[in-house]
């Protein structure tokens, strides 16, 4: 029987620690992420080719003759992209605590180019249209409509530097108008990677490197994995893609999710479901972004304008990255970096031109959400930090002239005036300058949401749940994390008893032991005693 | 001096399975709170989680055992002699005194182990547990899915359960100690690993004391 007792007990102790030891997820066979790869696997085909048809067997002399020879058979795709914000470069939105507004490229600032007005005739690169040079731009000429960016498959076509966005004049439209198609990783790229006028400047996490990685810097993108393009998640309906912005966009709408494949239960580990609640799957999914190239982390404006000898010049790190550059400032730079985290709940507000500053650093984005709003999730996010330029009278922030083909046209990149620069801008804006500037200091937001680690390298749970000032969480208050926060009071307490109690134990043992000793020697003693010894 | 079978086997089941339970849950627990780190924080609180269903499922059978058997009646607390029982763990014990109250099979427990038993049962494990149970349900459900306990912050129901925790630790180092305390100082705790104790006669009187 007692054989029996002790069996049992060890027995339940065995099964305990075998349970525990062996309840790991690895083991089983994800079936809902093997259908994805299968149906992604197959990429698709065109079912056409665009080389054959006879109205592509020309000359054309220039690319709206292209435009109005795609228009001949999409009769009304034109319509659709001219609806784009693509193409409008804004759109109009409700925004908590502005109203209804619009927003976008024509009136929202950054803190890198800082903004597009009054620099068209460059900025227009990234627009899907040609010829624009100025705030009079057409938006209902659809023969404008650059169709060839976005779906030239042929990666001959390029849009001309300062050209309004034009393409350049070496490219032959009627091979890229004989080769159009789904829009490939480059033709998003040509300028979503290199927006902020480099490779990876803005966004940290799109950059050319996508174009042949491997798997450790995007699951979904590797060249040697699914190898799947932009379109695949930013889907297309009628030329509105799904997606949002939020250097730009404004509100929780039709945005591309890791959920609309991966559904909102992805793992085999109900904890790690449960955490889909409060936390989006980007912020363990992607552990660090710049993985390949390094990406621009700040931009200081007010260093801007040194000359030596009079000419403009440019100054490299070690590593090749540009750290100062009279036209710009001076900036710095980082590759493989950690993201910030912040609550987001999908809406944001920006810098509009005209608003008056309210706090420093000027949010250029501000990214709404907080842990009791139950739409809002822990995203990870890259924070571009930087000085701009700014009316120290007004307490607005300025929209300067930069770019001019050539001197003597108020631009600062070849007139080094920040007064003629700013006057010019502010005018061309519409916006009054009081003629006193200054410098202030700008955050903007850029949520991470590509790079996608593969899972083995995802964040691990002690990343965040930790005591630890490096915790990746460690400065995101508001919130109860375990692991991170505990009841400081309740600790001391509590260790307060626990020792105590076992302090009380040992001083209990002590006397109960040191009595059994006299009584010992007592009777040791009396034994002596009783023998009559000499003492 | 009689050779008695005090604890049955289903009991011994139970008090060794609890206590190793409870003895685990407060190692992993302790580290998902961040006191230390042997684990890592990702096995410890899948093992915890693990380990709290087996718990919780022990306490049912429990519960239906103490009812069943009637064995609950041992927990029935009295006032009767329970000063002189604190009286001789805090004095009477140093001075060679007499145990104040008699252990038969159907009176396991001394009036001071009957109230501390009873608050272990009553109030101690339910307020851990339960608070345990929130804690793991907490407003983590996509609301999409099912209920959201959301009328507790976190920060209350982690506060309760970690005192929970506290006290449990402080019960196991007084209880582990205070079966040191039978007429030899591991004759309680063989007494529920075998479940026979040797217990006083009635006519006969010992010079030591029983039970803890």
């Amino acid at each position: 029987m007692k054989k029996t007792i002790t069996v049992i007990i060890l027995l339940s102790i065995a099964v305990l620690v075998l349970i525990n030891i062996l309840n790991t997820e690895e083991e089983y066979y994800n079936l809902k992420l093997e259908e994805l790869k299968q149906e992604y696997a197959i990429k698709p085909v065109s079912s056409i080719n665009h080389s054959l048809l006879p109205e592509l067997q020309r000359e054309f002399s220039t690319p709206q003759e292209v435009t109005e020879t795609c228009i001949s058979c999409h009769t009304e795709r034109h319509k659709e992209v001219m609806n784009s914000a693509h193409w409008n470069w804004e759109r109009v939105s409700y925004v908590e605590g502005r109203g209804v507004a619009a927003a976008g490229k024509k009136n929202v600032l950054n803190n890198f180019c800082l903004g597009a007005q009054s620099n068209e005739l460059s900025c227009a690169k990234c627009h899907i249209g040609y010829g624009m040079t100025n705030d009079h731009y057409d938006f209902n000429n659809a023969r404008n409509v650059d169709c060839m960016v976005c779906h030239d498959n042929s990666d001959l076509y390029l849009k001309g530097s300062a050209s309004a966005g034009y393409p350049d004049r070496t490219v032959n439209l009627t091979l890229v108008a004989q080769s159009v198609g789904t829009p490939e990783k480059i033709n998003c790229g040509s300028c979503h990677f290199y927006s902020g006028g480099g490779n990876n400047v803005k966004h940290g996490d799109l950059e050319v490197a996508l174009l042949a990685c491997d798997r450790d810097v995007d699951v979904h993108m590797a060249a040697n994995g699914m190898d799947m393009s932009c379109v695949a998640c930013h889907t297309g309906e009628n030329h509105q893609l799904k997606g949002r912005l939020y250097s730009v966009s404004s509100t929780n709408t039709n945005r591309a999710t890791c959920e609309q494949c991966h559904t909102a239960t992805p793992h085999f580990d109900d904890i790690l479901n449960r955490h889909n609640a409060k936390v989006s799957c980007q912020a363990c999914h992607i552990p660090e972004y710049a993985k390949v190239n390094p990406t621009k982390m700040s931009w200081y404006w007010s260093d801007a304008g040194k000359l030596r000898d009079g000419e403009p010049y440019e100054e490299f790190s070690s590593d090749s990255t540009q750290e100062y550059m009279s036209i710009k400032g001076t900036f710095t730079w980082a590759k493989n970096v950690k993201p910030d985290y912040m609550w987001f709940n999908g809406t944001a507000d920006h810098y509009l031109l005209g608003d008056t500053i309210k706090s420093v650093p000027v949010q250029m984005n501000t990214l709404f959400g907080s842990h009791n709003d139950r739409d809002s999730k822990i995203i990870p996010v890259k924070i571009h930090r930087g000085d701009q330029i700014y009316d120290k009278k007004y307490n607005t922030l300025i929209q300067p002239k930069l770019f001019a083909e050539s001197k003597g046209d108020s631009a600062y990149w070849k007139d080094f005036d920040w007064e003629t620069a700013v006057a010019a801008g502010m005018e061309r804006v519409g916006l009054p300058y009081s003629g006193e500037y200054g410098f202030v200091k700008t955050e903007m937001y850029w949520p991470v949401n590509h790079m996608v680690a593969p899972k083995e390298k995802a964040v691990s749970c002690a990343e965040c749940h930790t005591r630890s000032d490096e915790g990746r969480l460690a400065s995101l208050a508001g919130f109860y994390l375990p692991g991170r926060d505990y009841n400081k009071p309740l600790d001391f307490f509590g260790s307060f008893l626990f020792f105590g109690a076992l302090i009380a134990v040992f001083i209990h043992a002590a006397f109960r032991v040191i009595i059994s000793l006299r009584r010992k020697e007592y009777d040791a003693n009396v034994i002596d005693y009783e023998n009559n010894k000499p003492e | 001096m009689k050779r008695v079978y005090v604890y049955k086997g289903f009991e011994r089941f139970w008090h060794w399975t609890q206590a190793s339970l409870i003895i685990f849950l407060a190692f992993t627990g302790f580290e998902v709170h961040g006191t230390f780190h042997v684990l890592g924080f990702e096995h410890a609180a899948r093992f915890h989680r693990v380990a709290s269903w087996m718990l919780i499922s022990l306490i049912i059978f429990a519960i239906f055992w103490h009812v069943v058997t009637g064995e609950w009646r041992q927990y029935i607390p009295t006032t009767k002699k329970l000063l002189a029982q604190i009286r001789f763990y805090s004095i009477g014990m140093f001075k060679g005194e007499k145990h104040p109250t008699k252990k038969t099979e159907v009176k396991k427990l001394n009036p001071l182990q009957r109230l501390v038993y009873l608050g272990f049962k009553l109030v101690l494990v339910p307020v851990t547990v339960i608070s345990g149970i929130i804690y793991m349900f907490h407003k983590t459900i996509d609301r999409n899915d099912i209920v959201m306990v959301s009328d507790f912050s976190l920060e209350t129901v982690a506060f309760w359960h970690t005192l929970g925790a506290f006290l449990l630790m402080v019960f196991l180092v007084v209880h582990v100690y205070m079966t040191t305390t039978g007429h030899t100082p591991t004759s309680n705790i063989q007494a529920m690993i075998t479940g026979y104790e040797d217990l006083e006669d009635d006519a006969e009187e010992s010079e030591q004391q029983e039970v803890s």
